[in-house]
């Protein structure tokens, strides 16, 4: 588990309204997860914003997973693989960056800048390459604001009836 | 400073307050108007002396086609935009499709105009066919003072026999499976590419097509039987179409062949005067020279009126740009039909009626069912033609798209799809005018004409829904498909308000006939 | 001397009532209805039709008066744009048993769902402002409230964002399909009305992919891979083989089955109006993965040009899915 970023203080720092920016990331068993272990046990620092979620392969994240990450408030999401070639299991990160590449296009349609949804292979001796990429990605998000969409937008639930249709 | 503005304003307030009040009105709101397609609400205002002042068709609906159709490819338009209707879809899909035709600059093969043309003569006989048996036709063939327990496709049957009932029914459910045949579903179809058709006819298909022409030829013929014994030998109703109350002088519009002749699928639009004289001749190209749309405040459908006119407000007459398209439009601005025997009945229908152009609402009735003739007729030409099995149904476009404007006669009148696209053919723009949008005004002059002839100093009476509902039926048979289980009588409500809203007195006509007063 | 009141036949027992209406609706669901045919006999004999605007005039007062849950069962077909058609979903709710949402816009949103690319004032400018054909110089746009000469006339409110009707109120089952088939239909009301009915909130259709009914699943592939998108009219499409393989965007193994395959029986691809099957919540998100999944590619480059062959890969996956989707509309612009 990397340490460095699961302390109590996380959950306050990046609360909803707090204004700072709300990372959910998908880190795949092999390398990016190992790679956040190195970082934690490397002391290396790098902003708490980020919720990481382990995956056996990058391949296992299901766009839906991604659509329901910023559907309930997510500002940014990344995903974290093995380099191409290295895939435990061959072919997985393969699928993740078709994937990948299709839903940016989608998530652009749906006014979701590209800044938060990135998808980068890092390697699990590569805890210097995470720390900046989560870094630049914090940043990045923090400079665009938080995004309201899907449930996190509840709108009311009637549009009021005293405004007039235009 | 800041007082005297006080003093002026609750002054203001205070005088506005009490002309309000004194003005005594009281509003009729028939919500919502039934077996019409859409939605839709009647509201009537009278004053204190029981005179219709004003009655509005409003249409309490919009989902914005036109704004979501940007960002889509155009090829998928005739897709999105049969999405418009669900009971035209036809209409809408062949309309897209020769939009993509003309914005990709290619022709069909022949047989795939053929196979197009075919497939819209089923479905114009259909539709037509629908609304004479379902919807309006009962008003004329049980008659509009008929109990209202009779006044629906059961009392038709009644009249016909329920033989000849299940035959309709029968022929509805043979036309529309022709439709899925060569078109995917009958319910939202697929098979319109630019530059043809998704899938060619077989041997069989056109055999199937061919068995079922012949017999809506037929059918198409007893219809028009049914309506001259049924109204036409009956003075009453003969009195009813010429009567004033639904008669309105207006420009007509609607697609001609090559011929002048009415043409559903395909032409030059032609408008001719209230006088009967021709106004315009244009390809669908031009319309923006001559259609424009005008917008009330208190309906969100637009209403349809000649540019060059121009918008004089809810008038008749010469010098207003209201016209009026389906089916009486469509014989008003043609001379002729192009088949023998929708030309025969053409022209007893205008010597009947004394003449170019008719100006009846309800004559409308009758012109579809000349309509039905000639859609049937041409059916079984198509039908027929050995062309229509050649597999080379599809011309890959090559060109570069722009611009495309289509143009077709839907059922209920004129329909016109315009888009405009960027070079990978994703729409950039879309502009539609939807056949009912082109009557929208006469509709509102109608009911409000007939409320006034119908309301005006006295009580309301059963008779009085049924006419005022009559005014709007005649343009558009809609939705009301009622099924053969249709149950009795028309439930109708109408409530007498005062102008705060507060109920003044309730009409009711049950299900049994019987009416109640609270 | 007989009795006379002995002549009077004994009233037989009331057949449940059912109610049909539509919100932001083509109509289509309702020609469905009608395309039972001789098949709505046996439905409607067993049924007293309470509400169905289309083609009875019972009207909104008639369903105020009855009691709750009078009625058995209503089929609710369109998506909820209008206040009015809230309202009436919310009153129908009420006095209704089971609540069906008829077909893919009371399902998922539908096609009219595609606006929620757009805010509302932009969709009213465009029809009442900018549209080619409109004369509006003064800039009229219809109104909720107005009053001309005094005399007021009201309009229902047109919403910012479109919805699926379960995103208003709650809904037993579901019906699929642009519009449901005849059989879809008829197979859901006769398992309601003979009490079968499966758990609530299921979806009546089979729960497979429309791969599995295509006639053409024999020729698709083992392995599928595509390394050209094609769209319909830039190629000529063969009548028997898999769509996909032809690299057209047949959605089918996304889609839920039940509709016999019909657009492909007109030889063109899958759209996707029946929906998801019940293992997959966001049905976009479904259908992109399995696109993207046979992209025949592992090169970056590659990939982008292939994808860029899609020309519009929101409308394509979401066309009638966008309001129930997991995001539900384009995120307003930031202030």
């Amino acid at each position: 588990m990397p340490e460095a970023t699961h302390t109590p203080e996380v959950g306050a720092r990046a609360a909803p309204g707090s204004g700072e920016p709300r990372i959910v990331a998908f880190f795949c068993n092999w390398c990016t997860y190992i790679a956040a272990d190195l970082a934690g046990t490397s002391r290396l620092k790098y902003p708490p914003n980020v919720r990481v979620i382990r995956t056996m392969c990058s391949g296992r994240v299901d766009p839906q997973f991604v659509l329901e990450a910023f559907a309930r408030g997510a500002d940014g999401v990344l995903i974290g693989g093995c380099h191409p070639g290295d895939c435990h299991y061959q072919e997985g990160n393969y699928k993740t960056l078709r994937r990948y590449m299709l839903l940016r296009r989608v998530l652009g349609a749906m006014g979701i800048e590209p800044e938060r949804f990135r998808l980068e292979w890092i390697s699990a001796s590569e805890a210097d390459r995470l720390k900046g990429v989560i870094g630049e990605m914090v940043e990045q998000v923090r400079a665009l604001g938080p995004l309201r969409i899907g449930m996190a937008a509840e709108a009311p639930a009637e549009p009021a009836r005293e405004e007039v249709a235009a | 400073m800041a007082d005297d503005q006080q003093t002026v304003q609750t002054a203001w307030q205070q005088g506005a307050a009490a002309a309000n009040a004194a003005y005594v009105r009281r509003r009729i709101t028939i919500d919502p108007i039934t077996r019409l397609e859409g939605h839709g609400k009647v509201d009537i205002f009278l004053d204190d002396q029981g005179q219709v002042e004003r009655a509005y068709f409003q249409v309490p609906e919009l989902r914005g086609f036109e704004k979501f159709a940007q960002g889509r490819p155009a090829e998928e338009m005739p897709q999105i935009t049969s999405r418009i209707c669900g009971v035209c879809p036809t209409a809408h899909h062949m309309a897209s499709t020769k939009a993509l035709d003309a914005l990709y600059q290619v022709t069909p093969p022949p047989a795939a105009r053929k196979i197009r043309e075919l497939v819209y003569s089923t479905f114009m006989v259909e539709d037509h066919a629908l609304h004479f048996y379902f919807l309006g036709g009962p008003d004329f063939v049980v008659g509009p003072t008929a109990p209202a327990a009779e006044r629906n496709v059961l009392g038709v049957i009644g009249r016909v026999g329920i033989e000849v009932g299940q035959k309709v029914i029968a022929m509805r459910r043979r036309l529309r499976e022709l439709i899925t045949l060569a078109g995917g579903k009958v319910i939202h179809p697929v098979l319109g590419l630019p530059g043809g058709v998704a899938r060619r006819l077989t041997a069989e298909d056109q055999a199937k097509f061919r068995e079922t022409a012949a017999d809506a030829v037929e059918f198409a013929r007893f219809t028009l039987g049914v309506f001259e014994d049924v109204v036409l030998k009956n003075s009453d109703y003969v009195n009813l179409i010429v009567s004033d109350t639904f008669t309105h002088r207006t420009y007509y519009l609607g697609l001609v062949d090559e011929g002048n002749r009415v043409n559903f699928y395909d032409g030059q639009i032609r408008v001719v005067t209230p006088e009967g004289k021709q106004y315009a001749q244009f390809a669908a190209a031009d319309y923006l020279d001559y259609v424009a749309e005008h917008v009330e405040p208190w309906s969100y459908v637009k209403f349809c009126f000649l540019k060059p006119v121009g918008w004089k407000g809810f008038v008749e007459g010469t010098d207003s740009g209201i016209y009026c398209v389906a089916p009486l439009a469509r014989l008003n601005a043609a001379d002729g039909m192009a088949t023998p025997l929708a030309q025969e009945a053409y022209e007893k229908f205008y010597a009947t009626l004394g003449g170019k152009p008719v100006h009846h609402t309800l004559a409308n009735h009758w012109a579809r069912v000349v309509e039905l003739l000639y859609a049937a007729e041409r059916m079984k030409e198509l039908a027929d033609d050995p062309e229509i099995t050649d597999p080379h149904v599809r011309d890959l476009p090559t060109a570069t798209p722009r611009i495309g404007i289509g143009v077709v006669e839907a059922p209920r009148g004129t329909l016109f799809h315009h888009y405009e696209t960027d070079e990978a053919g994703v729409i950039q723009k879309a502009n539609l005018i939807v056949a009912t949008q082109n009557n929208a005004a006469r509709i509102a002059m109608s009911v409000e004409k007939a409320a006034r002839g119908l309301l005006s100093g006295r009580e309301i009476t059963e008779g009085l829904l049924n006419m005022v509902e009559m005014a709007f039926r005649a343009y558009d048979p809609c939705h009301g498909c009622a099924t053969h289980s249709l149950p009795g009588s028309m439930p109708l409500l109408v409530r007498l308000r005062d102008q705060e809203g507060q109920t003044l007195a309730l009409l009711r006509r049950d299900f049994d006939e019987s009416l109640h007063r609270g | 001397m007989a009795d006379p009141t002995m002549a009077e036949p004994k009233t037989a027992d009331p057949k449940p009532k059912v109610a049909f209406y539509w919100c932001a609706s083509c109509g289509g669901c309702e020609e469905a209805v009608v395309d039972l045919a001789e098949g709505i006999l046996d439905v409607v004999g067993a049924v007293d039709i309470a509400f169905w605007p289309v083609a009875l005039d019972f009207k909104r007062h008639d369903v105020e008066a009855l009691d709750d849950r009078a009625l058995l069962a209503s089929f609710i077909n369109g998506a909820i744009r209008t206040t009015e058609q809230e309202e009436m979903a919310h009153l129908l709710r009420r006095k209704s048993q089971l609540l069906i949402a008829f077909g893919a816009c009371a399902h998922l949103g539908g096609i009219p769902g595609l606006a929620n690319l757009y805010d509302r004032e932009s969709i009213l400018r465009q029809v009442y402002l900018d549209s080619p054909s409109t004369d509006n110089a003064e800039q009229t746009l219809p109104q909720v409230e107005f009053r001309e000469d005094g005399r007021p006339l009201t309009l229902p409110g047109f919403a910012e964002t479109v919805r699926a009707l379960d995103q208003v109120v709650e809904v037993d089952y579901y019906l699929p399909g642009c519009p449901p088939t005849p059989k879809i239909i008829a197979g859901a009301v006769q398992a309601l009305l003979a009490g079968q009915a499966p758990p609530r909130g299921a979806v009546l259709a089979p729960d497979t992919a429309l791969c599995d009914e295509c006639p053409r699943k024999d020729s698709k592939p083992e392995r599928l891979a595509v390394g050209e998108f094609k769209r319909p009219h830039q190629v000529l499409v063969d009548e028997g083989t898999c769509l996909l393989a032809q690299g057209l965007l047949c959605l089918g193994p996304a889609t839920r089955a039940g509709c016999g395959a019909l657009c492909i029986g007109g030889n063109m691809p899958c759209t996707g109006c029946f929906g998801p099957t019940s293992r997959v919540r966001d049905y976009g998100g479904k259908a992109l993965s399995a696109v993207a999944s046979i992209v025949a590619s592992n090169d970056r480059a590659e990939v982008e040009r292939i994808l860029a062959q899609i020309p519009d890969a929101v409308g394509t996956f979401y066309r009638y899915s966008l309001p129930s989707s997991l995001l539900r509309r384009r995120a307003a612009r930031a202030a």
